[in-house]
């Protein structure tokens, strides 16, 4: 389960709709297990279609959490067009087994958010669990392309 | 040796270890997926058979993160 608060949720969302038609990425950091960070990380391919992170802000991203005492607990992106549900491309790609790989699908008017766990290219959907309620994305229910 | 991976301090008890060795001791399956510092300064996946390491290295190293919605 993924715990996060409803002002993150609200950040990915508008992350990924100010990056439209361009994909979005960043980290998401959880204290105390629920998300309460969104780090917004610059999407290098600057692609409709993909998305790949800089490294050296991820180092950069990832020092900067634990001065903070917070944990990446996921990698998020936006699918600009397309559903909430990982592509071939992000399975292929999902290497690190410690996070949860979160979708923010843009393709319909409402957002539809959604997380997953990918293992040896083994794809499990992962609830969410908002707290503080929000109005402007549904979650949970899963996409596919 | 005594040295910090990943922010946490860990004691090596090999003598000699590179950081090839070093990925192997933490499991990373995909060592050509992921991207290395040392010190602060980014190691060539060509390096780590040749990188030795030495007591209080600060060793950091990442998945790197890609995906595509096609």
């Amino acid at each position: 389960m993924l715990k996060i608060t409803r002002n993150i949720v609200d950040e990915m969302i508008r992350h990924g709709r100010a990056a439209a038609p361009l994909e979005a990425c960043g980290y998401l950091a959880e204290k105390d297990g629920v998300v309460c960070k969104c780090i917004a990380m610059k999407n290098i391919d600057a692609s409709p279609v993909h998305y790949s992170m800089d490294p050296a802000q991820q180092f950069a991203a990832i020092r900067s959490c634990r001065a903070e005492g917070l944990t990446i607990r996921a990698v998020y992106h936006s699918h600009p067009e397309t559903g909430a549900y990982p592509s071939a491309e992000d399975i292929k790609l999902a290497f690190d087994p410690a996070v949860s790989y979160v979708i923010v699908s843009l393709a319909e008017s409402t957002p539809c958010i959604n997380s997953f766990t990918i293992r040896d290219h083994a794809v499990f959907s992962e609830k969410i669990e908002i707290i503080g309620s929000t109005a402007n994305a549904r979650c949970g229910g899963v996409l596919r392309p | 040796m005594q040295i910090t991976v990943n922010g946490e301090a860990n004691e090596l008890h090999e003598a000699e270890v590179n950081l090839l060795k070093l990925l192997e001791i933490r499991r990373v399956e995909s060592p050509e997926m992921i991207a290395v510092q040392l010190n602060g300064e980014f190691v060539d996946m060509e390096r780590y058979p040749f990188t030795f390491l030495k007591s209080g290295d600060d060793i950091e190293f990442l998945y790197f993160m890609g995906g595509g919605s096609r």
